[in-house]
């Protein structure tokens, strides 16, 4: 890679870094509801949407009853995204006439919004009407977003408080997480990007004249272009921002009507790790131990670099076949080099690499590149970030709490190690909370591998998978991972918009969603009733350097025990045939 | 307003059986969060999907209306659009710059976006398929890189065993990548110089006038944006 790739890469790192703290703090704010001017607007609507709803602001919640309100709040989403799907014939704002989505996909497709992993089967510009995009999709990004970092915050009160079982109200954390973080953050970027040129209109396709008519490979004469436009900006600005991923267009952040320019897409993948970074810090404040939040981010930041590094040095390594060829894959000045394959020409290969990473490292899954033509272990990165339990940034809240989950356990197996019983932030964990800990941490990674292993067995799931052997099985394993960690990022070589892979990706990702959320909410309620035990000299404490090894070290130990024989399956022997 | 609901719970200042008195935790009427699910969604559907990306709409109309429709290029009457300057256009003739391969539809389609999908060892993406004799009507032939690399230094009149620019012969993530590299389109400029009577030199300049150099001089990779390039070469001869 040129100086000038690696500059970007750092540049990156710091300006994340920079803004992740201000942005920290002013949501620790927002969900300790401390007044502030700017917001007072807000409560205007805050107020009148309670009245509407029902909801008393001041009333304290369970676990359990927090739990079903998330669960409600769920189930209400996915019937309204499957039923606007469905009837999208009938409704306004479908210029290009599109009929209704198939139940099976709209079934995946609802699943895939509600659960914050914008898995997407289809291609936008084909299958969804305007306003199935607006009103089914956009307010999904929004609030599937809020309810991760919602019930992250219902962990982080377990945490804080003592003798009571109280967590706070889910109905309040939603609304101000939706008005207050994700709704300003995405206002401004949305406009910024439509200033690089992200579109944003209501009109319907342009077809234009072609300045020279192509012919294509079966012999037709193409004179014409059709130009999809749209309201993109503001679906992609949120898109971004909640860790959701699901592209406007079919090629998502690749297409440039979506992602235009360097800058826009410099913004984009700050955006995907920028929440989750900033609530690493508002987990340190809430606590009242910032070095608590500056520990976590440090575990995500081991990881993250040096996989992010080998990713771009892999891919502008490219393959010995491209250079077999006669491709020139040496980075300069002059030409980006390396595996260009599915790559764009503005983004060359460290912003498509810093992408790739960033998508999978959060849950976001929306790419600039298209990560089935990475070379086999540039693409391993990503699948196994995915692999890790989407905790590396991971998604708006549901990262920082599967970290948290990691943590818990890490504490306890120093503990063991010692012979005392572990604590976390002042509070004992104990059995009932490894279990929950447990749960969460291998419900997605059993998801993971079981799934994968009943896509190869059945006809329905081998029928579409279009590259074949090594490649084949790195492509279900891939679209598995993804699902069942809530990423929705696709190797988009496997044919996906079947029934079958509709419904067992939806399945993935209720279980990747469900059984993490569920025992969070679990282990929140016992701890908040657990009185603070005072640090001792027995006491391991978690904002050392030593603890981030140790959290590390765990992170990658499960990560790798788990997933390293279907790896050695799929990109590793698919390296070792290339460079054969 | 709010402020009474977390900040009574620290644990220096209350007691257990103190908290548990000043807060009402209700563990009952499940039902009111039925009410609270649909009416916040419907809620949330008005603001969210209603009034953000209709001012976002409405503020970019009114100060980005160009980069918010599409960046569209128009006819020198200014009355056709003709084109967008983020997207490529499939170009073959001599005296145009061709733009990277594509495999969005049946090639350069933005409203069907999309790469090749093939894995680094594929044999399809790096030899192709060929054209199967026994079904006369329809053509399976498939370019790999193989043939776009052969190709590319047959068009440009390069050694047969001349390395290429990667870019050159690799399909793009999108399939309406708008650039091309510089060295991709120096290696171009002699042969779309003599079909159009052009010396290189000048062709060069255009080339140069059509660089996307790296924002603010470090962000991306610089590229040549084909589209426009080629219409200024064609508006140069006009």
């Amino acid at each position: 890679m040129t100086p000038n790739g690696w500059f970007q890469l750092a540049l990156y790192l710091g300006v994340l870094l920079l803004l992740a703290r201000p942005l920290g703090v002013y949501m620790a704010a927002v969900y300790e509801g401390v007044p502030s001017r700017w917001r007072r607007p807000g409560e205007v609507v805050e107020r009148w949407m309670y009245r509407l709803c029902g909801v008393d602001p001041a009333e304290q919640m369970t676990w359990t009853r927090y739990a079903y309100g998330v669960l409600m709040f769920s189930v209400v989403s996915f019937l309204a995204v499957y039923l606007i799907q469905r009837c999208q014939a009938l409704l306004p704002l479908n210029p290009q006439q599109l009929a209704a989505v198939t139940a099976d996909s709209s079934f995946n497709t609802a699943i895939s919004f509600m659960t914050n992993t914008n898995w997407q089967g289809y291609g936008g510009e084909v299958t969804m009407s305007y306003l199935s995009q607006m009103l089914a999709l956009t307010v999904q990004n929004f609030v599937s977003a809020a309810v991760g970092m919602a019930v992250l915050v219902a962990l982080i009160r377990g945490f804080r408080q003592t003798g009571t079982t109280g967590l706070g109200n889910f109905w309040v954390d939603l609304t101000r997480g939706t008005l207050y973080i994700l709704l300003p953050l995405s206002f401004i970027l949305a406009l910024v990007l439509v200033s690089q040129g992200v579109v944003q209109t209501f009109s319907a396709y342009q077809t234009v004249p072609l300045m020279e008519a192509a012919t294509t490979a079966d012999g037709k004469t193409i004179t014409e272009q059709t130009l999809p436009l749209g309201p993109a900006a503001s679906q992609i600005a949120i898109k971004q921002l909640g860790t959701n991923g699901g592209g406007f267009y079919n090629v998502n952040s690749a297409h440039p009507f979506e992602n235009p320019t360097p800058l826009s897409n410099f913004l984009q993948v700050l955006s995907i790790l920028l929440i989750a970074a900033g609530l690493c810090h508002t987990f340190g404040v809430m606590v009242k131990d910032s070095r608590q939040g500056w520990a976590l981010l440090a575990a995500m930041l081991v990881v993250f670099v040096p996989l992010t590094v080998g990713c771009a040095l892999l891919e502008q390594q490219g393959t010995p076949q491209l250079a077999a060829l006669g491709a020139d894959l040496t980075a300069s000045n002059l030409h980006p080099g390396g595996n260009m394959e599915g790559k764009e020409t503005r983004f060359g290969i460290a912003n498509s690499a810093l992408w790739a990473t960033a998508t999978t490292a959060a849950s976001n899954g929306s790419v600039n590149a298209m990560h089935d033509s990475f070379t086999p272990l540039g693409g391993l990165i990503p699948m196994w970030l995915m692999q890790l339990g989407e905790v590396i940034f991971g998604g708006a809240g549901s990262g920082l709490y599967g970290m948290v989950m990691f943590a818990i356990v890490t504490v306890f197996i120093a503990g063991l190690m010692v012979g005392r019983t572990p604590e976390y932030l002042g509070k004992k964990i104990e059995a009932y909370e490894m279990k929950m800990a447990s749960i969460a941490i291998l419900a997605p990674c059993a998801m993971v591998l079981v799934g994968t292993a009943i896509a190869l067995m059945c006809t329905g799931g081998k029928a579409t998978i279009f590259n074949p052997a090594v490649h084949g099985f790195s492509e279900v394993l891939y679209a598995v991972s993804s699902a069942s960690n809530n990423n929705g990022s696709a190797v988009a070589g496997l044919g996906a918009n079947t029934p079958f892979y509709n419904t067992l990706l939806g399945v993935a990702m209720l279980i990747g969603r469900f059984l993490t959320m569920l025992p969070v909410l679990a282990i929140a309620g016992s701890l908040s009733q657990k009185k603070h035990v005072p640090a001792s000299a027995g006491t391991l404490p978690t904002h050392t350097p030593l603890f981030v090894v140790l959290v590390v070290a765990i992170v990658i130990i499960v990560g790798a025990l788990n997933f390293f024989p279907a790896l050695a399956l799929g990109p590793i022997v698919e390296h070792l045939q290339m460079r054969a | 307003m709010l402020k009474n609901n977390t900040k009574a719970v620290t644990a220096e200042e209350t007691r257990p059986d103190q908290a548990q008195q000043q807060i009402a935790i209700a563990t009952d009427g499940w039902g009111t969060h039925i009410r609270a699910a649909i009416v916040s969604t419907i809620a949330l559907v008005a603001i969210l999907c209603g009034a953000y990306p209709l001012i976002v709409w409405g503020i970019s109309q009114a100060i980005f209306p160009h980069n918010a429709n599409g960046s569209l290029v128009y006819s020198a009457d200014g009355k056709t659009v003709i084109g967008s300057e983020l997207l490529s256009q499939a170009f073959a003739g001599e005296q145009y710059f061709h733009p990277r391969p594509s495999a969005a539809g049946s090639g350069h389609d933005p409203s069907s976006s999309g790469g090749t999908n093939l894995g680094p060892t594929s044999d399809k993406l790096l030899n192709g398929i060929a054209d199967d004799p026994a079904t006369a009507d329809t053509d399976e032939s498939y370019a790999g890189i193989k043939h776009l690399s052969e190709a590319y230094r047959k068009t440009n009149g390069l050694a047969v065993d001349a390395i290429v620019p990667a870019d050159a012969v690799t399909r793009s993530a999108s399939g309406v990548d708008p650039h091309i590299s510089p060295a991709n389109a120096k290696l171009q400029a002699a042969r779309v110089g003599r079909s159009r009577g052009l010396s290189e030199a000048d062709v060069l300049l255009i080339v140069e006038a059509n660089t996307d150099r790296a924002s603010f001089g470090f962000l991306g990779e610089p590229g040549v944006n084909v589209f426009m390039l080629n219409l200024a070469l064609d508006r140069v001869k006009q």
